[in-house]
Parts: structure tokens; sequence; C-alpha cells
């Protein structure tokens, strides 16, 4: 048996398992109800000055059948008044003081209102704080959420106030709503920030209803721009707590989420640098009871690897996360087919032939057996036979020995530019 | 196909038993199964499919919510695709074809494609238009599978079409011949009525010979499609076959399609002979009509039946008795002319004959008698010889002899099509296969009459079963 538990940059709890600031938990009775289930932490429904809602607020994404690929949703902030909140969260950490809570807070950009809320929050014995700086619908409009989260400068003051009267660690919530997240969680750092969390939702229209031509979600007819989450969001997440985990200055731990479905995400995200995760969309798909499988499976993987401890995993892949100039340009692999195993539906061949390299010839054996082969000389490993492939193990990317010396793009034009500027002595 | 599930026999309503036993799938299964379907490349499933139907196609089009756009796929490479879509033998065809079969389950085709046909019938769709007119008159003989796709075909192409159609409905064995809970009407009245709509006229009621001359057909069209089909059960050769309660099978199975559904078997006996699909659905009538005891005897074995593998499963549902290696020998019925008792006699299997099934012959002494209230014959059907010969064709034993590539006749202005022309020892005779047969017709009798390509000049590619424009 695996120690599970977590320490984020001093919050405790016992499992990497955190409900994001969400829906799931708006209430004590929620978030009793999950830490029973066995969640490890919870991050509590964001709050500030309750706002008022509007109705409907989700949407899903489905695709070739599957209902909840993305999620979408345009609810704001809390909308219960914050002595209501504080009792609930001083309620459930006296019963369950094992367990993580941390108290999401948005408020106006102003020194006095982060003081004010900083204090109040604390006093009802929170483990930590998570600045809601990425919020992208509603609340941005109005100064708040994203809106601040994306001006680097606006980052680093609002952390800067928390800090200045904060008693336990402070988390800061960034947007994926900009171009490099890595300016705001630099910016976060140099506020005093004791970690960061990535991703809140992404900027979405769910979709647009072709019988009617409204929105999808809408509000009497009509609609407006929410926050996009969900399994689809997952590569998107990943690479901005990479890119945050691999960069130099950004040397706080990171609170990773963003279409954590399963254990296996978490073990992704954990890897890729996030100490922990938090969910949302797959409990409000399924329910609390998922973590059970999400802390089984995770124990049952590091079991395997001979792993002790869930923090061994931090950071593990973040050196293998670089630049493209970093490439090798000489390494080669190609596909191989396995006709044994092969189902003969072509979906390989007609990838590459229509879309790719024109490498996946439809052929007969001896026996006059209808077969698929590469012709590897013209391959260019691209992996999209093997991703179009239905059936496991019937086409391998293997490696292709080429003879030639590993060069990546960098090393190549260092090469040129040597050669170029003539720091090569061309003739011995 | 989906097996056949019964759902129980009513003895107090009788019709209900009637009503079709296999529900279809809802929209949701649909889109569930129609999301599994890999959309494969050059899919065996269309090679495996006689009308070359583009189902990787037709189903793409259920998941993306175009089901008239799926139904017209099916119904263009397939006149009867509706009807074809609950009988067909689809695990010996597309099904059994798919890629699936070699990894987890294959796709359910049949009923992906009754849902998008089901959906046209629902709605209402016409699906096709008829093809600017050519000034050139075709008659179809025979309303069935093979007649209706022949005439859609040429109404398509532009032909000036007329179906004669003995029966009152045209339809064929569609209409009249596949057991209501398996096939119900409605659905071949709807492939008649689209192919109608296409300002093909259907003159039912109407016997080609007796009603309508050959010379006035011969002299009052440009070309003639054959396709009368097959006709009624020939007679055993046994005495006692005009006793009261012995039915041929094929007016027997009629009978609950055209009529109401009687009570006269209620508690009965009865014996069917033969063990091909017309038993089946002869001998599962008998027992959906309330019979106390249904028997079928063969002569063979099980390992020679004819029937389907899912034939064989649904009437052993229905409580039906197989008695293998029997062969009837007698009628025997009382001072009324009723039917009584069957005497038989049990069979040995010998050598192969012909058609490659081990040849049966009686076992000395071993003849027994059961009781019996009906005796249903189905040993097969005979041939509309004098029809063929009216028309003065060449043909084996009522089989119309035809060019297999154009299926032509030994009168160049006639084609023939469906199990007019379906001999012993080609396969199986499917509803499928008369409607390719048809659309091959209209394909030769176009080549044949519009040797100039026209906007709707097409070549049908067998190999590739594709049309080449």
């Amino acid at each position: 048996m695996a120690d599970l538990s977590l320490n984020l940059a001093g919050i405790k709890s016992p499992n990497p398992f955190w409900l994001a600031s969400a829906p799931p938990t708006n209430s004590g009775y929620q978030v009793q109800r999950a830490f029973e289930a066995g969640w490890g932490g919870a991050v509590w429904k964001t709050l500030g000055e309750p706002i008022l809602n509007v109705s409907s607020r989700f949407a899903a994404v489905g695709f070739n059948g599957k209902k909840v690929a993305g999620f979408n949703n345009i609810e704001l902030i809390t909308d219960r008044p914050l002595e209501v909140n504080l009792k609930e969260i001083y309620e459930t950490k006296k019963k369950f003081p094992n367990h993580a809570i941390i108290a999401s807070l948005m408020v106006e950009p102003t020194q006095e209102k982060w003081h004010e809320i900083v204090k109040r929050v604390e006093d009802v014995g929170v483990d930590g704080l998570e600045l809601n700086f990425g919020c992208p619908h509603g609340m941005a409009e109005r100064g708040m959420g994203a809106a601040s989260g994306q001006v680097p400068e606006l980052v680093e003051k609002q952390t800067m106030w928390a800090k200045e009267v904060a008693q336990t660690p402070v988390i800061v919530k960034l947007t994926p709503n900009i171009t490099d997240i890595t300016f705001t969680a630099e910016a976060a750092v140099n506020g005093g920030a004791d970690a960061v969390s990535m991703i809140n939702t992404i900027n979405s229209l769910a979709g647009v209803d072709i019988d009617t031509w409204d929105t999808i979600p809408n509000v009497a007819g009509k609609g407006a721009h929410g926050g996009y989450c969900g399994p689809a969001v997952k590569p998107i997440a990943l690479n901005m707590v990479a890119e945050c985990a691999r960069h130099p200055k950004i040397n706080v731990p990171i609170s990773g989420m963003g279409g954590v479905s399963s254990w296996r995400e978490a073990v992704e995200f954990m890897l890729m640098g996030a100490t922990g995760v938090q969910v949302c969309t797959a409990a409000m798909h399924h329910g609390f009871s998922i973590v059970e499988d999400m802390k089984d499976g995770l124990n049952n993987y590091l079991d395997e690897k001979g792993i002790d401890s869930v923090m061994d995993l931090v950071g593990k892949s973040v050196e293998k996360y670089s630049d493209w100039g970093n490439l090798d340009l000489n390494h080669q692999i190609v596909a191989k087919i396995n006709n044994d195993v092969c189902i003969n539906c072509n979906k390989c061949h007609i990838a590459c032939e229509d879309t790719s390299h024109q490498c996946i010839d439809m052929l007969k054996d001896a026996n006059g057996n209808d077969i698929l082969k590469v012709r590897e000389e013209d391959c260019v490993g691209c992996n999209l036979c093997s991703i179009v492939c239905p059936v496991d193990g019937a086409i391998d990317m293997v490696e292709y020995a080429n003879g030639k010396p590993p060069m990546t793009w960098n090393e190549r034009q260092a090469a040129i530019g040597a050669v170029s500027s003539c720091d090569v002595d061309l003739i011995k | 196909m989906t097996q056949l599930k019964s759902k129980g026999i009513s003895l107090e309503n009788l019709k209900v038993n009637f009503d079709e036993v296999h529900d279809g799938l809802n929209a949701q299964e649909a889109m569930e199964e129609s999301n599994r379907c890999l959309y494969c490349y050059d899919a065996p499933c269309i090679q495996a499919c006689p009308t070359g139907i583009d189902i990787p196609k037709f189903i793409k089009k259920i998941a993306s919510g175009n089901l008239k756009g799926s139904a017209t796929t099916i119904m263009s490479s397939n006149p009867v695709g509706a009807t074809c879509a609950r009988v067909c033998p689809t695990e010996e065809l597309c099904e059994g074809a798919c890629v699936l079969n070699h990894s987890t389950e294959p796709i359910l085709i049949g009923d992906l494609q009754r849902f998008a046909t089901d959906w046209a019938i629902k709605n209402e769709q016409l699906l096709f238009k008829p093809g600017q007119k050519n000034g050139k008159k075709v008659a179809v003989v025979g309303g069935g599978p093979a007649g209706l796709s022949a005439a859609r075909e040429l109404a398509r192409f532009g032909y000036d079409v007329t179906i004669f159609e003995a029966e009152a409905e045209a339809g064929g064995l569609d209409t009249y011949g596949i057991v209501s809970f398996r096939l119900p009407q409605d659905i071949s009245r709807w492939e008649v009525d689209q192919v109608e709509k296409l300002d093909v006229e259907i003159r039912t009621n109407t016997k080609v010979g007796t009603d309508v001359s050959f010379d006035e057909l011969s002299k009052g069209y440009d070309s003639i499609v054959l396709t009368i089909g097959m006709g009624n059960v020939p007679m055993l050769g046994i005495e006692g076959e005009d006793l009261r309660g012995v039915h041929d099978a094929i007016d027997f199975v009629k009978s609950t399609k055209s009529g109401p559904i009687t009570d006269e078997l209620l508690g009965k006996n009865v014996v069917v002979v033969g063990a091909g699909n017309t038993a089946i659905d002869a001998a599962t009538c008998a027992a959906r009509k309330g019979a106390g005891d249904v028997k079928i005897v063969y002569r063979r074995t099980r390992k020679e039946m004819t029937a389907y593998e899912f034939e064989y499963d649904f009437a052993k549902q229905d409580d039906v008795d197989f008695h293998w290696l029997t062969q009837p020998i007698e009628i025997i019925g009382d001072e009324n002319g009723q039917v009584t008792h069957l005497k038989c006699v049990k069979m040995a299997l010998g050598e192969p004959d012909a058609d490659g099934r081990r040849r049966p012959s009686p076992v000395e002494g071993s003849e027994f008698v059961m009781e019996v209230d009906a005796v249903i014959k189905a040993i097969g059907q005979s041939r509309y010889t004098d029809l063929i010969e009216g028309f003065g064709l060449d043909h084996e034993g009522g089989v119309v002899t035809v060019d297999p590539e154009t299926l032509q006749t030994s009168n160049p202005k006639v084609f023939a099509a469906g199990d007019v022309i379906f001999a012993k020892g080609q396969g199986e005779a499917m509803v499928v296969t008369a409607a390719q047969q048809g659309k091959e017709a209209a394909m030769a009798i176009h080549k044949h009459l519009a040797p100039e390509p026209t906007h709707a000049y097409k070549k049908f590619n067998k190999e590739e079963h594709t049309w080449l424009t």
C-alpha cells in the first residue's frame, strides 16, 4: 500500500484528489459527502460578494455518442452569504480535521478587500487560500477573475495583498485564456504565492442549436461565453502545467487540473510537475464515488511501479519536455502492421493514402488473403495509422535504424552558423 | 440478424401473435450502435451485400442524424431495403463479413438498416424521382421484389413502366409470403408505394396469359421483364392430399397476411412437411394460430435442412417439434373427408445426390401413424412453366434460361430476374438477390434500348458492386 498523502506548500491531505472550486463544493453538505466518499481535499466554491445566477447554466459537448467530452458553464461564484459559507467551512473542518479545505477567494482588486476576506476565512480554520484569478465569465466583466488574471501586474499586486495578511499557504489559480501562462505564473511567484493552480476554464461557446439557432446554453434565447472544462481540455491543461513546471523562475508547487477523469490523468499531471490534482467535471458527471477508483487505481499503479509515495511522482517527466528545437531530427520510427492481429478495416491505408504519406499498401499474401503492408522507406513515422487503428497491437511504431547520429534543429543551426561565420576551419 | 425472440403465444388473442416480434432499435441504441461502426475503407460488408449497399455510409449518416440520407443510401442500392433489413440472413451476409467479428462483436447492420428505413416509412419520405421520360415502354410481369426493383430502376432511367401483378397487391413474397411477425405488410406496401410514385403503373389482379395476352405485351412494349417468381407447393404424390385439413404452405401463410387470423387450429395437432424457410414460416404460423402441437417432418436431417439456424431457433422457441428422417407416405382421413392421421416411414441417408445432399431412402418396416388435424405441405415451390412457355422462352424445368451477364432470355426482348431464374444448387433464394437481379435486368435493358450514354446511364460493376458513371 503506497503512501497517497499529499503535501502541497504545507497543505496536507490524505490523498492527492481534491475537488476543485466549483458547483460540487458549494456547501458544507456537499463537501462533507465528498470527504465521506474519500476525497482528500476540497477547494470551496469561490467566496466573495454573493452574486445572482441565471438559468440555465451548463452545457456539454458530446462526441460520437458520448455525452460529456467537454463541459461548459456560465455559473458564477457563490450565491450564498459569506457568513453561511464560513459557518459551514468551520463545521466541516471540525468534522474532518485531516482533510484539506481551501477557500477560493475573489474580491474587487483593492488591498483592503483582500485583507478583509483573507482574515475572515482564516478565522474559521481553512488550510489554505486559492485566489481565483481565472474565472472567465461574468465576474471578468466586473474586473475580477480572469480580467485581473490576464494582467501580470494585477496578479502580482493582488497576490502580494493577500500574502500581507495570510497565515496559511496562498495558491494562485491561473486562467488559460492568455497567450503564455508562464507570464502570469511568474507574476504570482513574484507576488509571493506559495503555489499556483491551473487551469481554470477556457472561454467557450458550447454550441448552437441548429433548429432554433439559439446558443447552447441559453438564457431566454440569449447566450454569453462560458468556461470550458472536462476531458477535452486535458491536453491544454497538461501543457500549461508542464510549461510552468519546466520554467526556471516558477519554482513553487503546482496544483493541476483540467480534464482529470481518473487516476491515469492524475498520474500524468503529477509526472508533469503537479503536486496533486483538482477534479470537477468527472464528479459532476458521475458523483463523488468515482474517487474510490481514483485512489485505488493510483495505489495499484504505485505498488506495481514500486513507488512508496505519490509525492515521488511529482515532476518525473518534466525533464523530458523541451522545445521542438531540441528534438532529434535523425531519429526515425516506422509503422509495422501485424497482419495476424489486423482485422482488415483498412482505416490505416485510407488515412495514410488520403491524409498522410501514401505508404500503406493493400496487398494479397501468398494464400490470397488481404494484407496491409508499410513501405518503410516512405513512412515518416507520423503515428496516424496507429492512431486510427481500432485494434490493440495491430500496428506497432518501431525504431528504424538509419545509422545517422542524433542531431537537433538547434545543433544543426548552430553548426550551419559556425560554418558561415567561419568559426570552423574547413580546410585542414 | 438479431435473434428473433418469441414473445410467447397468446391463446386468447391470436392476432397479437402476428405482431412483429423484434422491436428494432430505439434512437439511443441506434446512435450507440452506429457510432460503434469503424467506417472501414473498402468495407467487406459492402462486398457481402448482394445489392452492394454502401453500409458504412448509411451507418455514418445515422450517427450524424442524417436519417433521410441514410435511408436514401440504402434504398438507392436496394429498392426493397426496408424488407431486407428484416428478412436478410445478415449473419451470412453483411454482419458475417463485418471486421469486428475478428475483435469484438459485429455491427447490427440489419437493425440499423431497419432503423433508417423505418424512419423514412414513419416520416412518409419519398426518396427518389422518376427520370426524364425517354419515350420507351417496359412491361414488368410480376410485382415481387425482383419486379419492383427492375421497375424502380427503369423509372429512374426514364422508362414508362407498367407492372402486371396477378394478386390484389404488389410486393409478391414480401407482401404475401413472409410471415407478418417478421415482416409486417406495411413495410412491403411502402416499398411498392415508393415505386408507384415514380409514375410506375401497377395493374393488380391482372394475370398475364389470361387478362393480358403475351402478344399484347410483346407488341405494346419495347422490352419485358419477367419476374414471376415461383408458384404453389407441388403435390407430395401420396394418398389423401385432397382431404380437408391438408394445406399448401404458401396459401396458408398468405391467409395469415391477407385476412383475419382465424381460430380453426386452436388446440389442434398440425404437421408441416418439409424443413425450408417456408416450412418454418408455416409451422410458426400454425403455432401462433394456437395449435396445440406442431411438428415438422423432414426426410433428411437438421444438417441438410435449408432453413437458416436462426429460423430453426425461432421455431424451437415457438415449441415446434422437429422429426428428422421422417417421410409421409399417406394422409388418412375419416368418412367426412377430414384428415385424421399421417402415415410416415423412417428414412436413412445414403450417398450424396446431384445437389450434394445425402439421398434419403426408406427404412423397411419402419412405418408408423400419427394423429393429425392438419397437414401443411412445404416441400418447395412449383414453377410457372405454362407462363414461361406462353412467352416462348427456353427453360430448364421451369427455370428460365438467361445470359448470366445480361439476364436476357432466349427472346432478346425479354429479360428475367428473381426466383424464375433461380435454379437448384445456386445457393439461397433470397429477397436481396432478387432485388439485385431486378437492378441488373433494368441496367441490361437500359443498355439494350439506349445504347447511347444518357445522363442516367451507368454501368454496374459486378466485381466491385458499384455503379460506374
